[in-house]
């Protein structure tokens, strides 16, 4: 039997704004319990919500990223369900009348592009957090659990996509083609391991035409547990399907450590979430010359980047897909490129051995000691010859090191190749007297004995000499 | 407008909280009196009226997103029923 997978995403986003959803405590990561509360967040009875300027721009600018129709008109209502870390006992959300819908983006498979359909970008509140405190740490076999709320009422963005993905990877690229943009933009730091953005699929496998039931798979906390949580589930479910057994509608927990999709406690009435209208808001009318000038404000996407890395720059399309992959890279990279150094050999460089380092030391390139610059004058010494391949590796070590600039390093180290004909003539002579048995072996027709020359050339110089320059001047003093 | 025995119960539950037989059927009496006393509107004739879920003409009232200063940690916990190590303690939820 041959299966086809069918995939939907619904992607939450904390919006980097200064101040929370509804009132005007801080939405800084972190911070001691609780210390971020005031009684709007704390859901003390009175108190009233009053909508953030900035997270409604900020979803706005998602939604146009997304090519999402604006709504003209559009409204909050409430969700209203029990659990501890949401004080209130309703989340903030919208329903029927969100921010935008009727989005797409298309993901870069290699091979093929997929279009993938962007159901809706709606506004939404965060809720509190749970520390469970017990021997197992977690939730089930919990003593008993402690809120948080500094996250409560933090702005997110929630990102629904139609059921268009057909493969865990495909659900893989998306997310990180969708985390790219939402950088992009700089609306949020997309801190997987944070929470700054939370993924949940729904996964269906079907051996015909129909979709099959479909199973929804929560707590993915990094790109590699979404593509491994979808494969377990493609996997679990393929294989019912061949034993002639049912799909259970249900939702799944990710255990990241053990590896598997486990059932959630069924809540049969849970998804009796009796939305209404909140009346404590007024519906948001926005403004289409505000939307023109948020659609103004939207930068350079990742899609359009790497067109312009590879038409500008002559850069290969796997070079390119590497630098515009974290908006940080490609900025460091152009602003190399600014240089007199050649764009596709820097472009080489930061994904080659700078990425390298990177990954080794665990930094950014923003935390990085080297600069564009620096990394410019590099290529720009090798490409004038003044230093070797070879060298250049090692300065660029000792930039990681010392955050010199590579000029200085080369200068400090007496690293310059030796270009000066004279001092090299100097050594070859010298070389020659020393090795006069090779000297005789070249003359009487062994072509071996030239290299033996060549390498104590080098090795005297230790390696600063050019080596093409040191095979012509010993070739010409040869046959002199 | 009549309210069952069995509607109450999944309100109950919904909202967190176990009722008694007795209880369930006083309640489902008593919500239906007051969803009859709310029927009466209606008796008004809106056939030409608008439906919204706004009184107001108000749209679009937007703060400036600006930090102000959260409530001190004592009034945040002032009222909590149970502390643990200076933080909201609940029951396990599970």
């Amino acid at each position: 039997m041959r299966f086809e997978t069918t995939i939907g995403l619904e992607i939450h986003v904390e919006l980097s704004t200064a101040s929370k959803m509804f009132c005007g405590c801080s939405a800084l990561f972190g911070g001691e319990p609780n210390t971020h509360t005031c009684p709007g967040c704390l859901g003390h009875p009175g108190s009233l919500p009053v909508t953030n300027r900035q997270a409604v721009a900020y979803g706005i600018m998602l939604a146009l990223a997304l090519n999402c129709e604006i709504a003209p008109r559009s409204i909050f209502h409430r969700k209203n369900y029990f659990y501890p870390d949401m004080p209130k006992n309703y989340q903030i959300s919208q329903y029927d009348v969100p921010l935008s819908s009727g989005g797409s983006l298309e993901i870069d498979m290699g091979d093929y592009i997929r279009r993938v359909g962007i159901t809706r970008v709606h506004l939404e509140e965060d809720t509190g957090k749970s520390i469970h405190v017990g021997e197992s740490g977690r939730i089930h076999g919990a003593d008993f659990s402690l809120e948080d709320f500094n996250r409560a009422g933090i702005p997110l963005a929630e990102i629904v996509t139609e059921p268009h993905l057909k493969s865990p990877e495909e659900a893989r690229v998306f997310l990180q083609s969708l985390r790219s943009i939402i950088i992009y933009l700089g609306i949020s730091d997309c801190k997987m391991e944070e929470g700054s953005l939370r993924c949940d699929a729904n996964i269906s496998i079907s051996a015909d035409e129909r979709i099959g039931t479909k199973v929804e798979v929560k707590n993915m906390n990094s790109f590699k547990s979404l593509y491994r949580a979808l494969v377990f589930e493609e996997e679990r479910q393929r294989s019912l399907l061949q034993e002639g057994k049912t799909i259970v509608q249900e939702t799944r927990h990710w255990d990241e450590s053990n590896g598997v999709a486990i059932p959630m406690r069924t809540k049969e009435e849970a998804f009796d979430y009796r939305y209404f209208p909140e009346p404590d808001l007024v519906p948001l009318e926005l403004d289409p010359t505000w939307v023109e000038e948020i659609r103004k404000k939207i930068p350079e996407l990742p899609a359009a980047k790497l067109e312009r890395f590879q038409s500008q720059y002559s850069l290969p399309q796997d070079v390119a897909m590497v630098l515009v992959g974290e908006e940080e890279m490609a900025d460091f990279f152009e602003r190399s490129a600014d240089s007199k150094a050649s764009p596709v050999e820097i472009g080489k460089w930061m994904v080659g051995d700078i990425s390298a380092i990177l990954n080794e030391k665990g930094i950014s390139i923003k935390e990085a000691p080297i600069s564009p610059q620096m990394l410019g004058e590099l290529v720009l010494l090798l490409e004038e010859r003044t230093i070797s391949s070879k060298m250049a590796k090692e300065v660029l070590l000792e930039v990681f090191e010392t955050g010199k600039s590579p000029r200085s390093i080369v200068e400090e180290k007496n690293l310059l190749q030796i270009t000066d004909e004279k001092e090299l003539e100097k050594i070859i002579d010298e070389v020659m007297a020393e090795n006069s048995k090779a000297v005789d072996d070249f003359r009487s027709g062994k072509e071996q004995a030239l290299k033996f020359l060549i390498g104590n050339v080098m090795k005297k110089t230790r390696g600063k000499a050019n080596p093409s320059l040191v095979s012509d001047m010993v070739r010409r003093k040869l046959s002199s | 407008m009549a309210i069952s025995e069995e509607e109450v119960e999944h309100i109950a539950k919904l909202s967190a909280f176990f009722l008694s037989d007795e209880e369930k059927k006083v309640f489902a009496k008593q919500l239906s009196e007051v969803l009859d006393c709310a029927d009466v509107i209606s008796e008004v004739d809106t056939s030409n009226v608008k439906p919204t879920s706004y009184i107001t003409n108000l749209v679009n009232v937007l703060r400036e997103d600006e930090v102000k200063p959260s409530l001190s940690i004592e009034e945040v916990m002032k009222n909590a029923p149970h502390v643990y190590e200076g933080v909201f303690k609940v029951p396990r939820i599970i």
